[in-house]
């Protein structure tokens, strides 16, 4: 699937801020699954835009800026060429082994409620660990509602699963939490998503899950869709947990409070040429 | 267990070892009115100092009072030449750990310590990989606690690799005592210790980034007065004659660390920290914290500042990694370690963990991620009850957990209220790493339990604090 | 020097400064309420206070009147007015505690005996005798504290960075008399032989402790004009403007020398000083005594931000 982004984070302030850095985990790199055709970050004030990677194989930008500015935008736009590989991710940059995706944040410690739920969820087989996810990723699509209301950005996988409803960072806090408790490396994933019922327009990124299941390497299980990744997704970051692959962590001077909006699409930019490649046939 | 008193060696020899020949017979000589005189002037000492800093009217002014027991403990030169070595060693052993560890990794490779005690451990600091550090030095300022149980035998209890307190009390216990008993001072030669902030501040000076431009510029970061180490950050910066800054003092910019003066900004090469590592950046560690400086570790990865002690040390000195020392020590230094750890099991292995579920009463259990006494059972002084919660917690996850025989500790003479007594003590030197080598102050800080019979030094759990002698000759 | 330490240097003396100006208006205001009433018939004498020492929005958010217990209570004690003595003494004590080893032990000692007798005192619960000793405390402190000061301190940018503080906080002070009290200080509202007037006068020299100078400069009976011309432009008068300008700028200018380097702040001093050291009352007057001095507190605040933007952050 040829998909096409649009993605502006748009920061009014209450006052000129006086200097601003961000770290933004924005740029998804091509790996055996994704092929970026182009990518493009613009921040509309005038700023030091540097590109490093983290230890996780993120590309990162560090972005400051002196400015008297009294809004920011940030435009990501770009255009990746994905391949469905039933879930397996292959050809991804690490430095770290997998054992270090069995550690806990203080996002992701499970409870006994959250421990106990794991086990019974995932009818846990070490010898059929693929099932075993599928499984959990299905009751967690089946019993966490998705909600845009009760949580935020600091809510644990046991808050979110004791309220059962989260969004899809928070279904991904729950799987993760889970997957570790069995003895299962997982890791959290920030991307995109094209939608199944083909609305373009959404108000935020996606999050899904990685764990790792012998013999395959790497699988994306998308607990909020109740499947495992495909053509659909996008991936940008991975982390520990949504802090490690955050897009945007950010700290400024002055400015006093902010409101932020999001102006987001995802699309299938290919359906055209499909549909024209149906004509010539 | 026969107790080695560090004054008369074991109970009933009779006899004085040399070291205390001279304060045994002053003990004797000095009238209990005139020690009782010279404590109460001791603690006006440290009130004063103590309180101006602390400040008093403040509820946590009186945690900084830590008891100051007014006996100096007296080590003899042979006896410290071989602690200094076994110190010199074992730091140089922990540098190239940390340096491993956050590079090749040669160490796990060879498979002397499994790779998931070190990747699934909050202190391994993942950013840090790959990430080069001026000289290979991690852990600039350690402290080493170590107990004594006999003539011979010192045994190393804890790294800390951290931010490693107390140097200001081995700094002020040395200033009072010389001040209180000058007689007695004088009749020793005992090695100085005044001389730790000069040789901390060419320490920290030796780490700064090559700039080649100019006197690097150095400063110690603290969390802020409401810290309860406070006292010793500004005492420090005070000696070290650089500022005490707070995180809202420092900003980032193009990856430099600048200080906001009232001369506008001035670049900062070296940052004596005393802030966690999870609380330096809320761009890369907690987000929500305000004792950090968003961008400092960006400005790290560039190279632009060095921060002592560097990020991600705390590896080295986590209580399940500890119990490899002796191995990482051969392994780095070929050679034998000159200091022994406390013989230690570890509860993550089958066999440790049964010998341990049965010895319980005689032996010191410890969590693995705990400090300061907390999360400790002490098996010969603990009741049924606390020994069968401990039993539970350690088959629910026995690999928090290590397991020591509950050593005899040394004691030293004690100023107590019913006179002079023993008390068991342990020691923490201060050891600095520098670009040009390890260097050790003479003696450290000596910690006392002030209640008869009691294990614990830790200050939070009523423990004090002595100045501590090593003797030129 | 840290920009923070500077900045706690400053505002710690502005507000023992503060505390200080509050108590002396709390105390001529006692004075003038204790006048019989023939004298008096419109007893706004509290509103007044309130006006030159407090923010009266704030306060009617607490308040439903304005009498001699809600006004005390306002300006002595309240938590939720950030000028009130207490509150200017717990704000002293938290900038002094922040830069203890830039002050010398005697004034931290005074400061810190201070809060602490403050905070372990009744509160507005007190008689008019109890309250006039707790008024005279507070002088004693800042009295003691500013003393031990230019005692003490070494004279370098941080007891320069004290001084600024004090003169501006002072200048505003005084401007904020003049403010509230231009009125009765007209020209033309002069009833001549007017016992309430000249109580009125008589109370801001009160206030301002001008009482003795007056005389001593002006050598006659309470003229407003002259009045004015004491608190506005008469260098000699420690409080007078003209007299905290001389001192900005002088120590501005000792701060730049240091730091080899001048900036807005030392130009904006000096340019108000200038206008300060050539214009005379009539012209004052002329302008309009309201609108000049209301300009003057604009700048002043103007002053004060770009010592803040210079120096302070």
């Amino acid at each position: 699937m040829r998909v096409r982004i649009e993605h502006e984070t748009h920061y009014e302030y209450d006052s000129p801020i006086r200097a601003l850095i961000q770290i933004l985990r924005m740029t998804p790199r091509s790996y055996a699954g994704q092929h970026v055709r182009r990518w493009r970050i613009e921040p509309n004030i005038d700023g030091h835009l540097r590109q490093t990677e983290d230890a996780l194989g993120n590309i990162v930008h560090h972005f400051s800026a002196e400015s008297g500015a009294r809004s920011l935008s940030l435009q990501v736009s770009g255009e990746v060429e994905t391949t469905d590989t039933g879930g397996v991710v292959k050809g991804g940059v690490t430095r770290a082994p997998d054992v270090y995706f069995l550690r806990e944040t203080a996002l992701t410690a499970p409870d006994e409620a959250l421990r106990v739920f794991a086990r019974e969820a995932s009818d846990f087989k070490p010898d059929d660990v693929l099932g075993s996810m599928h499984r959990l990723n299905n009751r967690i699509n089946a019993e966490v509602t998705f909600d845009t209301a009760p949580t935020q950005v600091v809510t644990t996988a046991n808050e979110a699963f004791a309220m059962r409803s989260g969004v899809c960072q928070d279904l991904t806090h729950i799987f993760v939490a889970c997957a570790r408790h069995l003895g299962v490396p997982a890791r959290y994933v920030s991307g995109y998503f094209v939608r199944i019922d083909g609305v373009v327009d959404q108000d935020a990124g996606h999050a899904w899950a990685e764990a790792q299941v012998p013999g395959l390497g790497w699988v994306g299980f998308d607990p909020a869709n109740g499947i495992s990744t495909t053509d659909a997704h996008v991936r940008v970051a991975v982390g520990l947990d949504y802090l490690g692959a955050a897009p945007i962590r950010g700290s400024r001077w002055g400015g006093g409070g902010e409101t932020m909006a999001v102006k987001l699409t995802v699309e299938d930019a290919g359906g055209s040429i499909q549909s024209q490649q149906q004509n010539q046939g | 267990m026969p107790v080695f008193d560090e004054m008369n060696g074991v109970a009933g020899s009779g006899e004085v070892r040399a070291p205390y020949e001279q304060l045994k017979h002053w003990l004797a000589r000095t009238p209990r009115e005139l020690l009782d005189t010279r404590r109460s002037q001791a603690e006006l000492f440290f009130r004063r100092i103590g309180i101006t800093f602390a400040v008093y009217g403040d509820e946590a002014a009186t945690e900084r009072l830590i008891p100051f027991d007014i006996i100096p403990r007296i080590i003899m030169k042979k006896e410290w030449d071989i602690v200094s070595r076994g110190l010199q060693q074992r730091v140089k052993a922990l540098n190239m750990f940390l340096a491993d560890l956050y590079g090749k990794q040669d160490i796990l490779r060879a498979g002397i310590i499994p790779p998931e005690l070190i990747f699934t451990n909050p202190f391994y600091c993942l950013e840090m990989q790959g990430l080069k550090v001026p000289h290979d030095i991690y852990c600039h300022i350690a402290g080493i606690d170590l107990v004594r149980v006999d003539e011979e035998t010192f045994y190393v209890l804890e790294d800390n690799a951290r931010t490693p307190s107390g140097v200001s009390y081995m700094l002020e216990n040395r200033e009072v005592t010389m001040r209180l008993f000058p007689e007695l001072y004088s009749r020793h030669r005992i090695m100085p210790v005044e001389n730790y902030p000069d040789a901390l501040l060419a320490c920290l000076q030796s780490v700064a980034p090559r700039s080649g431009r100019r006197e690097p510029n150095v400063a110690v970061l603290t969390p802020g007065q409401f810290n309860s180490a406070y006292y010793e950050h500004s005492f420090l910066a005070d000696k070290l004659g650089v500022e005490l800054v707070e995180a809202t003092d420092l900003f980032v910019k193009d990856d430099v660390v600048y200080m906001r003066t009232t001369e506008g900004p001035q670049r900062l090469d070296v940052l004596y920290r005393r802030v966690d590592d999870e609380y330096l950046d809320p761009l890369v560690f907690k987000p929500d914290s305000v004792l950090g400086v968003p961008g400092i570790f960006g400005a790290y990865q560039a190279g632009n500042i060095t921060l002592a002690n560097a990020v991600g040390t705390g590896i080295a000195d986590d209580k399940a990694v500890y119990t490899y020392m002796p191995e990482i020590v051969k392994f780095y230094t070929g050679e034998e370690p000159i200091l022994k750890n406390v013989p230690t099991w570890r509860c993550r292995d089958r066999e440790s963990l049964a010998y341990v579920l049965d010895n319980l009463p005689d032996l010191v259990v410890k969590e693995v991620n705990g400090s300061g006494g907390y999360g400790m059972l002490v098996g010969p002084h603990a009741t049924k009850g606390q020994i069968e919660e401990f039993r539970h917690k350690l088959k629910a996850d026995p690999s928090n957990f290590i397991a020591q025989p509950t050593l005899a500790l040394s004691t030293c003479p004690t100023f107590v209220a019913s006179g002079v007594a023993p008390r068991h003590v342990d020691l923490r030197p201060f050891v600095l790493s520098g670009a040009d080598g390890v260097e050790i102050i003479p003696g450290g800080l000596t910690r006392v339990a002030l209640k008869e019979g009691s294990l614990v030094v830790n200050s939070s759990q009523g423990g004090g604090t002595k100045d501590t002698w090593v003797l030129g000759a | 020097m840290l920009s923070r330490t500077a900045s706690n240097l400053f505002w710690l003396f502005r507000y023992t400064e503060r505390a200080d100006f509050v108590a002396r208006i709390l105390d001529a205001t006692m004075r003038l309420a204790a006048l019989p009433t023939s004298y008096n018939e419109e007893r706004n004498e509290w509103n007044s206070a309130l006006a030159s020492a407090g923010n009266v929005a704030l306060f009617k958010q607490h308040y439903d009147t304005v009498n001699e217990d809600t006004v005390r209570d306002f300006l002595a004690f309240s938590p939720h007015n950030p000028s009130s003595i207490r509150n200017c003494l717990a704000s002293a004590r938290i900038n002094a505690r922040a830069v203890r080893t830039a002050l010398t032990a005697e004034m931290w000692e005074t400061i810190n005996d201070a809060w602490l007798e403050l905070k372990n005192s009744r509160g507005n619960d007190m008689d008019r005798d109890a309250f006039s000793d707790f008024l005279e405390f507070t002088k004693t402190v800042s009295l003691h504290f500013d003393g031990s000061a230019y005692r003490t301190m070494l004279r370098n940018d941080a007891y320069y960075f004290t001084r600024l503080g004090v003169s501006i906080e002072r200048a505003d002070n005084t401007a904020r008399i003049l403010d509230v009290k231009y009125h009765v200080l007209l020209p033309e509202s002069e009833r001549v032989g007017g016992s309430l007037d000249y109580f009125q006068w008589t109370t801001i020299l009160r206030e301002v402790q001008a009482h003795t100078a007056y005389h001593w400069v002006y050598r006659e009976a309470v003229k407003p004009w002259h009045v004015a011309d004491l608190l506005i432009l008469n260098r000699q008068m420690p409080r007078s403007l003209a007299c905290c300008y001389e001192s900005l700028v002088r120590h501005l200018d000792l701060i730049a020398d240091i730091y080899g380097r001048r900036g807005p702040s030392q130009r904006l001093a000096a340019t108000t000083s200038a206008q300060l050291a050539s214009s005379r009352i009539e012209e004052v007057f002329g302008h309009g005594l309201h609108e000049w001095v209301g300009k003057f507190i604009v700048e002043n605040n103007q002053l004060g931000a770009e010592i803040a933007e210079q120096y302070l952050i």
